[in-house]
């Protein structure tokens, strides 16, 4: 219906301020559904990445054995082995296992690793860490290290140690200097500072330290295996099925990571639900807006629309006339406001570059489409209302003679 | 001359009780082809009402309704919406013209809604009859900038541009000084020779019924003369 289209956008840039002003009140609805959006997607992202996207979903820990026992036939426990002295358990054939598990379905990434505990010792200075020695080129496979990185670099090599900036201020450490680790083990090394990072997490920024695996081979007498495989999925609610697989698979002790996680994804689904309730809100909003504005409209119009009728316009086309008015507005609202959505997210850092502190707003969750979409369906059911009423004018009442 | 349109015994009440309005008590009327008549009347005696109802735009309370073989009073408002389309004009007295439309937009209404666009035969018609109205130069003027005579004019214009067979009018002069209002009629006396259009006009003013060939007279609710 083209002519009722001609009409409709006569009617809207007839009244322009009118129309403005009620255009600038959808978009303003609209630029809060992106907003909340933005931020309701950048909030779990961040959340995600802050406590389940930094820990391993899935972890290979050696199992010790059962201390071997000699039961006499009549049941009398007669011998019992002592545990052996060497504190870790080794996965001797771990490195045969990596491509496998990489393999398992849902696995994005694999950490094999040996973990353990020393003395760092600069001057007179001592502090209690952390060690865990990674696989080079796999520095940010768990822990996103990478990204956490404030001053150096997290590249592993022989000599090479990367530690918390809580601890490097604690020991007034700078890059490039030396300083002396003893393992638990008794085994000492002299290393260089080659990066600094602040994850945010008290513990990790305070006392851990990360060395290459083959300085924690040496620091813990590990000539062979690791201690300790991390695995990350890109699904962490199929980490028990996959951790079930990977048991089956290599007969290793792979144990899922889900304590806390249910909890956590019912706090993000309330969190989303919250996003849900505000968003419908600014879509009831627009809806109002329009319906009214359109009420008033046929009201204002009534002899129009009776004089319409009585030169031959159909009940439909009056309805068309006014519902299109409303698709106009919610189009236009819609767009202008996605366009401001969009502006305004602009200025904040991409979703990889979040920092503490500012909002996380993630401008690719902003949901532009789908918030146009909606407005335009919006706007369109609110004027079903003031199209009927339109509609059904008598010619002869609203003409007034 | 055969018969246009031909009502009888029109009833028409408004409101139910101690309320009720009797304002046509069992009027009757024919009007022939190429007919122009003048309805006359004073005021309140239901010259509108009568105009109304002839315009398929209220039904009467009882009474029948016939214009060109067609009963109008059992048919239903899409068939009489797209009957008034056709073969039906209005001139009203007040709130006239669509304000946002230009004086041609308005003139080409009632084609465009039937065709659901503004043709080029539709502009072509449109121009013609406001430049057989003295309004060339007011064509493309928004209607709400047009003075008193001439958006009367454009609202003659208007009715005609389907070749309707009947033009009710009602006061169309009511509105306006007397020069503005001798012209009007001219024009409506011009078509009506020019096309055949028959044209029912109602008004009091004794001066302007007889420039009609016929005087039609209300009076408490049926026709006297
Ligand atoms: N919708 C209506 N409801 C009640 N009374 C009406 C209505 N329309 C007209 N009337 C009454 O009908 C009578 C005739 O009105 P009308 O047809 O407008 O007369 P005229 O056009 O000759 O002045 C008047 O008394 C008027 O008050
Ligand atoms: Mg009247």
């Amino acid at each position: 219906m083209l002519y009722a289209l001609k009409i409709a956008t006569r009617y809207l840039t007839a009244s322009k301020a009118q129309t403005a002003l009620l255009v600038l009140g959808v978009a303003v609805g609209v630029f809060i559904f992106i907003f909340m959006s933005a931020l309701i997607g950048g909030l779990a992202e961040f959340i995600l990445s802050r406590t389940v996207g930094d820990i391993s979903h899935v972890t290979i820990t050696a199992e010790d054995r059962d201390p071997a026992i000699l039961i006499s036939p009549e049941g009398h426990v007669l011998a019992v082995t002592e545990r052996g002295r060497a504190r870790t358990a080794t996965l001797a054939e771990a490195a045969t296992y990596l491509p496998l598990i990489e393999a398992v379905p849902g696995v994005v990434a694999v950490s094999p690793q040996i973990t353990g505990a020393g003395f760092l010792t600069r001057g007179a200075q001592v502090a209690q860490v952390s060690v865990t020695g990674l696989q080079p080129g796999r520095e940010s496979a768990i822990l996103d290290l990478d990204g956490y990185m404030t001053q150096g670099s997290v590249r592993l090599g022989s000599g090479l140690i990367v530690l918390g900036e809580t601890l490097a201020d604690d020991l007034s450490l700078r890059l490039g200097q030396t300083l002396r680790l003893q393992s638990s083990t008794g085994v000492s090394a002299v290393l260089t500072l080659s990066g600094i990072y602040t994850t945010g997490n008290g513990m990790i920024d305070a006392s851990s330290t990360y060395v290459s695996l083959s300085t924690a081979r040496t620091l813990f007498a590990l000539p062979q295996g690791v201690t300790r495989i991390e695995i990350k999925l890109d699904d962490l609610n199929v980490a028990d099925a996959t951790a079930r697989r990977i048991r089956a698979l290599t007969g290793l002790n792979a144990v899922p990571r889900t304590d806390g996680a249910e909890q956590l994804m019912e706090a993000l689904n309330a969190q989303a639900q919250t996003g849900y309730f505000l968003k419908s809100f600014a879509l009831i909003t627009i809806v109002i807006g329009v319906a009214s504005a359109l009420l008033l409209s046929t009201y204002r119009r009534r002899p129009e629309i009776g004089i319409m009728r009585a030169m031959g316009a159909r009940r439909g086309f009056v309805i068309f006339v006014f519902v299109t008015q409303g698709a106009l507005i919610g189009l236009m609202g819609g767009v202008s406001g996605a366009a401001l959505g969009y502006m305004a997210l602009l200025p904040f850092p991409p979703r990889d570059a979040f920092e503490a502190g500012t909002l996380p707003m993630d401008i690719t969750q902003g949901s532009y489409g789908l918030a146009i979409t909606l407005t335009v369906i919006g706007a369109i059911l609110a004027s079903i209302l003031p199209a009927r009423a339109a509609a059904r004018v008598d010619p002869v009442t609203a003409i007034g003679q | 001359m055969t018969a246009l349109l031909e009502v009888s015994d029109l009833v028409k009440t408004f409101g139910t009780g101690e309320a009720e309005t009797r304002v046509l008590r069992g009027l009757s009327l024919t009007l022939k082809v190429g007919e122009m008549a003048a309805l006359l009347g004073p005021s309140g005696s239901g010259k509108s009402t009568l105009l109304t109802i002839l315009g398929t735009l209220m039904k009467p309370t009882a009474g029948s309704h016939v214009m060109l073989g067609v009963d109008l009073v059992a048919a239903d408002d899409a068939a009489l919406t797209t009957f008034r389309n056709l073969h039906i004009g209005f001139v009203f007295q007040f709130h006239n013209l669509l304000p946002d439309f230009t004086a041609l937009e308005n003139v080409v209404f009632p084609t465009a809604v039937r065709a659901g666009r503004e043709t080029p035969a539709a502009r072509a018609r449109g121009r013609e009859l406001l430049t057989r109205m003295g309004l060339e130069t007011r064509v493309d003027f928004p209607s709400a900038n047009l003075s008193g005579g001439q958006k009367q004019r454009v609202a003659v214009a208007r009715p005609l541009m389907n070749r309707p067979d009947l033009v009710l009018a009602d006061e169309p002069t009511g509105n306006l000084d007397r020069e503005s209002a001798l012209q009007v009629m001219d024009l409506i006396a011009e078509i009506n020779r020019d096309e055949g259009t028959t044209f029912l006009i109602s008004t009091h003013d004794e001066k302007i019924a007889s420039l009609c060939r016929r005087q039609i007279v209300v009076k408490d609710g049926v026709i006297t003369g």
